[in-house]
This record gives structure tokens, C-alpha cells and sequence, in this order.
């Protein structure tokens, strides 16, 4: 095309890897920017009412740090999976169920002290997300089932089984009919750090991407985890049958993106409702490949992409405009970083003569 | 069993069937060319969309089919270009089509939400109309149905019996033979992108022109997913396809009647059954294929054609 021909490179591009983010992220920001253009609003003080939304002041960068948080979980479990291709996109039911198995540890022992109460929630959590992921992974291993389709439809069944929760057995006999539980006892609300609107969830998260680097980075076990990342042969050379590797993957991920669920739920609104629901769950697939599924890069994705979504709140109250256009400009990122990465694998020559292309060969 | 319960079934089975039919058949074209789009959610929704846009301001029902289905093999242009130009995950790129498909039809259609438009109206066939139960459940409905009658044959016959079938098939089963044989295997996927794309959007053009009549947000429900685990339920068969969406459009009316008629079950539950039938449908199928072993997958599906150095 033009008159070039792609080749593959033989070894990586230095100055590419560091220049195809920012590259596709100003692309797929300036295509965003166009549509807004298009419909007729001035696409610099829409830029600015996105920036001003995220960063603009000390509680708009608390609220932007608020949603890095379930983005950065369920992320890191996306990653893990994608890492062993296994093609893992249920993020957001494992989360549902993270929040429903939070709020039934929640909703059974209102009486319990914080410190004993909130580990039984995390518990909790974690085991229903790593369950409901457990069906897919059981399903691939066992009978070769698609898990694409399979994580997607449990998407939907879990957040209808939490709404059943909350429409039925769990509703509040006080809420006016609304779809809600009652408000959760104190001991089960993540406590709040002093003086901010942050809880201590967020250290969690920054102490999970340190942990988690390490381990992968620097100690043997994750280097082998990482090494069989290609398939089943690979994996044998890490002395781990391939399938205990994808069920603990796959739990894994279940059990983050439950975590993901219950800090929104239980931080977040002090209560279980369907609102908890706001589609962290597919974020989390555009920042883990924006991330080339490394854990630390994964927070500053994560980082990127919250502050993307409360930009785009802002944007909602300056312009008016619906709230999918967040999700317009997710898809364009993420198309735009899969188009970029063309060039981190291959080289555009000038096209040669076909006579000289032979001599050359 | 009573006719008068079973046939009202059974039409309003196919009827909620068709959309999601038209998707698997577009699905399937594009994954018999190699090219797996996860993207179908999204351009059903856009071709959706685009359908009704046209209807309201033409009043013309033709010309707003032609536009669902131009809209979605637009976006599946997308998936084209970051998977056929610039080497793309498939996987990724679909999910990726998904976010920007539904956001884009969520964003422009709001203003829609709650018009109607005019579309296709039930169209009794002389003589087949008049059979006795037959006539009632396939032959009193609207032109799209009918016109889902002939592409299941016809799609069929074009990848058994003509050439550019062949040639499509060869470029998702074999592309370097393909290229080999002189074909460009490139130039056979977009021809599978665009025209699997045009079949989605009429999928979605039949929600909005002839299943609601009238826009709603996430018009699509989840149809476009269940389309790509049609493809696999069906093996890449036409015919096993209208068996699959048929069973789905059966699943849907049924829960939607018994809402209806005022059941006890909660809503949630009820939404449910669509969903937890895929995953039943597709554990059934590998319980079928675990009998033969290997896959009806098309053998290059998501496999890229990387240039030659």
C-alpha cells in the first residue's frame, strides 16, 4: 500500500514501544474530539471540561482516584488471564458476584466488629467471584467450550441474579419499593482514610501491583508462571499442569474482580444496588491491553482510563453530552492501540523494483 | 398438543428469531473467511440505529434496510482495517468494536428514545398463508422473514456450489494456498468482513424496523453475543443456524408471555433463560462434537495473514 511493504522486525523498536501509546492515545482523543466537533461543540473547552473533570481540582482527582481502583482490579485478574490466553472477558459478573458474596457476608453478621467483619467480606467476595469464573474455566478444560461466549453470558446472569437479590429476598422492607438492601451495618463500610474521600482500598490496590510485580518479576515461581504463559507444552516446562494454571488464573481474576465488587459496594454505596454496576468490568479489557498486561503499567492505565470516565461526567454537565460518549472513546482508544502495535512488530520499507527485491534476497 | 397455543408460539418464535438469525448468518460469513468479529453486539445496535434514523426521515422501510445493513458493514470496516491492515488481535479488536459500537448508538440514538417509525407490517402469502397451521406460523409475517427464507438456502448454495464461495472458504481454511493459487486471501476477508457485516445490520435494521418499531436504549439485549454462539452451535452450517435462532426466538417469546400473562416469577429470573440456554446450548454441542473429535471451526479463523519478508 502507497507503495511500502511491512516487514517483520528482527528486534524491538527502542524509541516505537515508548511512542505508539501516546501516538494512538492522541489519535483515537482527536477522533473524539472530531465528533464532538461535528455535533457542534467547541472541541477545546471540551478537552478542557475532560481535563478540568479529572484533574482540575483536589476532589476531582479524589474522584479519579476513587474509580481507579475497581478498574485497576478487575484489570490485573483481565490480564492474568489474557496473559495465559485464556480469552477471559467476564470480568464484569465476577465483579457482580464479588459484590453480592460481599454483601451476604454483610447482610448475615451486622453484629461483628470491623476488623473481624470486613475479612470475612473480602472472603466472601472472593470466593463467589473465583466460583462464577471457575464455569468457564471448568467448561474450556473439561469440553473445550468457548470461554469468550461463555464469561459474556455469565456477565449477564450474574448482574440479573443481582438484581433478583435486590428487587427480591435482600430488598430493603424501608426503601419505598426501591431495588436496594438496607444500609450496611458500620463495621462492614471500608473505613475512610482521615481528612480525604479515599478508603483504604486504594492502598490495597497500590499494594497488590507492588506484590504482584514482584512476584512475577523477581521471584521463580512467577518467572515460570510467566514463561508458560504460551500454551500447555510451555507450561509443563513450569512443572504445572496446564489446567490447575488456568483454574488459578481464572479464580484468580474472579477473586480481584470480586475485590473490585464489594470495595464499590461496600465503600462506595454502604449498600447493595444495581448502580454498583457501571461497566468497570470492560474497561478493565481496554486498560489491560494498553497496559501489554503488566501489572504496573496497569495502574497508570487504569489511572488514565478513571480519569477519562469522570471527565466525561463533567463533560455530561458542561455540554450535555450522553453518557455512552465515554464508551465511544474507550472503543477508539482501544482500536487505535491494536492498530499501533502494527508498528512495534513490523517495519514499513519503500517498496523495491521486483527485479532488485530478487537481487536483494 | 392445542394448535391455538402452539402456533402463536411458534410465529412469534420466528418472528423474535429472524434478527437474530440475520446476525448468525452474517457472523458466520465473515468466520468462513477467516475473520473472527466479536463486533456484532455493536453493529447490530449501530445497523439498528441507522435503520430507524432512516425510516423516520425517508418513511421508506427499503431504504432503511439498506442503510442498517451499510451502517454495521461500515463498522465492521473498522475491525477490517485494525485486523487486515494493521495485523490487530481479532479477539481484542471485536471487544473493542463492542464498547465503540454500543457507545456510539447509546450516544446518537438518545434523543430517539421512546419515537417510532414506520417498517415492515405482517404480509400474508396467498395459498401459504392459507394452510392450516403452517400458513399461520411462517406465512402471515413481514417481508424480512420471508426474506431470511431464501438467504439460509442461498447462503448455503453459495459456499457449496459457486466459485467466490469457495474462494471465501479458501481464505479462512487455507490463505497461504489461497495465495499460492494466485487468490488475494487479503482482498477474500474484507469481502467477508463487509458482507458478513451487511447481514448483521440487517439484524439489527429488523429489530428496529419490524420487532419494536420504536427505539429504545440497548435495542439488542445480548442478540449480537448469542449470534457469535449461534456460529459455533450451528458448526458453520446455514441450515443448523435457522435451528438455533428459532430456538432462541422460542426461548425469548415464551419469556416474554409468560411476563405477560402475569407470572409470579420475578423478571430477573425470567431474563435469565436466553442466556443461560446459550451456555446450555453451547455445552450440548461440545458434548456432540466430543463424539467426532476436531473442530468445524474454519482452520485460519483469527489467524492473521502476516506479510512475507
Amino acid at each position: 500500500m502507497f507503495g511500502l511493504t511491512a516487514h517483520k522486525r528482527t528486534e524491538p523498536p527502542g524509541w516505537g514501544s515508548v511512542c505508539i501509546f501516546p501516538a494512538a492515545l492522541t489519535l483515537a482523543l482527536g477522533l473524539g474530539l472530531g465528533l464532538m466537533a461535528a455535533t457542534g461543540r467547541p472541541p477545546a473547552a471540551v478537552l478542557g471540561s475532560i481535563l478540568s473533570g479529572a484533574f482540575g481540582s483536589w476532589r476531582a482527582l479524589e474522584e479519579t482516584l476513587l474509580k481507579t481502583a475497581p478498574i485497576f482490579l478487575c484489570s490485573l485478574g483481565v490480564a492474568a488471564t489474557f496473559r495465559i490466553k485464556v480469552w477471559n472477558i467476564g470480568a464484569e459478573g465476577q465483579y457482580a458476584l464479588g459484590a453480592v458474596g460481599g454483601a451476604a457476608a454483610a447482610l448475615a453478621f451486622p453484629g461483628l466488629p470491623a476488623p473481624v467483619l470486613l475479612p470475612l467480606m473480602f472472603a466472601g467476595a472472593a470466593l463467589a467471584g473465583a466460583l462464577w469464573a471457575a464455569i468457564p474455566a471448568l467448561l474450556r478444560l473439561r469440553l473445550a467450550v468457548n470461554e469468550i461466549i461463555t464469561t459474556l453470558m455469565l456477565n449477564y446472569l450474574g448482574i440479573l441474579f443481582l438484581d433478583w437479590l435486590v428487587y427480591g429476598p435482600w430488598k430493603d422492607p424501608a426503601s419505598h419499593g426501591f431495588p436496594m438492601t438496607a444500609l450496611f451495618a458500620p463495621g462492614a463500610v471500608i473505613p475512610r482514610i482521615p481528612g480525604t474521600r479515599l478508603h483504604w482500598g486504594l492502598p490495597l490496590c497500590a499494594a497488590l501491583a507492588l506484590g504482584l510485580w514482584f512476584f512475577l518479576s523477581r521471584t521463580r515461581l512467577g518467572f515460570e508462571l510467566k514463561a508458560s504463559g504460551e500454551g500447555r507444552r510451555t507450561a509443563t516446562y513450569a512443572r504445572m499442569p496446564y489446567d490447575a494454571l488456568v483454574l488459578l488464573v481464572m479464580g484468580l481474576c474472579g477473586a480481584l474482580a470480586g475485590w473490585a465488587g464489594l470495595i464499590e459496594t461496600s465503600a462506595g454505596l454502604g449498600r447493595l444496588q444495581p448502580t454498583v454496576m457501571a461497566g468497570y468490568g470492560f474497561t478493565a479489557i481496554v486498560v489491560a491491553w494498553l497496559a501489554r498486561l503488566r501489572p504496573l503499567a496497569i495502574a497508570l492505565a487504569a489511572f488514565l482510563l478513571a480519569a477519562l470516565r469522570v471527565g466525561v461526567e463533567n463533560l455530561m454537565l458542561d455540554f450535555s453530552v450522553p453518557a455512552a460518549f465515554g464508551r465511544i472513546l474507550e472503543g477508539l482508544i482501544l482500536l487505535c492501540v491494536l492498530a499501533g502495535q502494527f508498528f512495534a512488530t513490523f517495519s514499513l520499507r519503500r517498496a523495491k523494483a521486483p527485479g532488485t527485491a530478487r537481487e536483494a534476497a | 398438543m392445542n394448535p391455538d397455543l402452539i402456533v402463536p408460539l411458534l410465529a412469534a418464535a420466528v418472528q423474535s428469531g429472524t434478527p437474530v438469525l440475520f446476525a448468525t448468518l452474517g457472523e458466520m460469513f465473515t468466520e468462513k473467511a477467516g475473520v473472527l468479529n466479536l463486533g456484532v453486539e455493536g453493529m447490530m445496535l449501530c445497523g439498528a440505529l441507522a435503520a430507524f434514523v432512516t425510516s423516520l426521515y425517508t418513511g421508506s422501510p427499503v431504504l432503511a434496510l439498506a442503510a442498517g445493513g451499510l451502517a454495521a458493514a461500515l463498522v465492521g470496516a473498522l475491525h477490517g482495517m485494525v485486523c487486515l491492515v494493521f495485523l490487530g488481535n481479532q479477539v481484542v479488536s471485536g471487544l473493542a468494536l463492542t464498547i465503540l459500537g454500543t457507545g456510539l448508538a447509546d450516544a446518537l440514538g438518545t434523543p430517539l428514545v421512546g419515537r417510532t417509525a414506520p417498517g415492515f407490517g405482517p404480509l400474508r402469502l396467498p395459498v401459504l398463508g392459507d394452510l392450516p397451521v403452517l400458513g399461520p406460523a411462517f406465512f402471515q409475517q413481514d417481508a424480512l422473514v420471508y426474506l431470511s427464507y431464501l438467504l439460509v438456502p442461498a447462503f448455503w448454495f453459495f459456499f457449496a456450489r459457486t466459485r467466490p464461495g469457495l474462494r471465501l472458504t479458501a481464505a479462512g481454511e487455507y490463505p497461504a494456498a489461497a495465495a499460492a493459487a494466485g487468490l488475494d486471501p487479503i482482498a477474500l476477508r474484507w469481502a467477508g468482513v463487509l458482507g458478513g457485516g451487511f447481514l448483521v445490520g440487517l439484524g439489527g435494521a429488523y429489530l428496529s424496523l419490524a420487532y419494536t418499531h420504536l427505539w429504545t436504549s440497548n435495542l439488542t439485549a445480548g442478540r449480537g453475543w448469542i449470534a457469535v454462539a449461534l456460529v459455533i452451535f450451528a458448526a458453520w452450517r446455514p441450515g443448523r443456524a435457522v435451528a438455533g435462532a428459532w430456538l432462541f426466538g422460542g426461548i425469548m417469546a415464551f419469556q416474554l408471555r409468560l411476563q405477560a400473562a402475569g407470572t409470579t416469577l420475578p423478571s430477573s429470573l425470567l431474563l435469565m433463560l436466553p442466556y443461560a440456554t446459550t451456555v446450555l446450548v453451547l455445552v450440548v454441542a461440545a458434548l456432540r462434537r466430543g463424539a467426532s473429535r476436531g473442530s468445524d471451526a474454519p482452520e485460519a479463523l483469527s489467524v492473521n495473514i502476516e506479510p512475507e519478508d
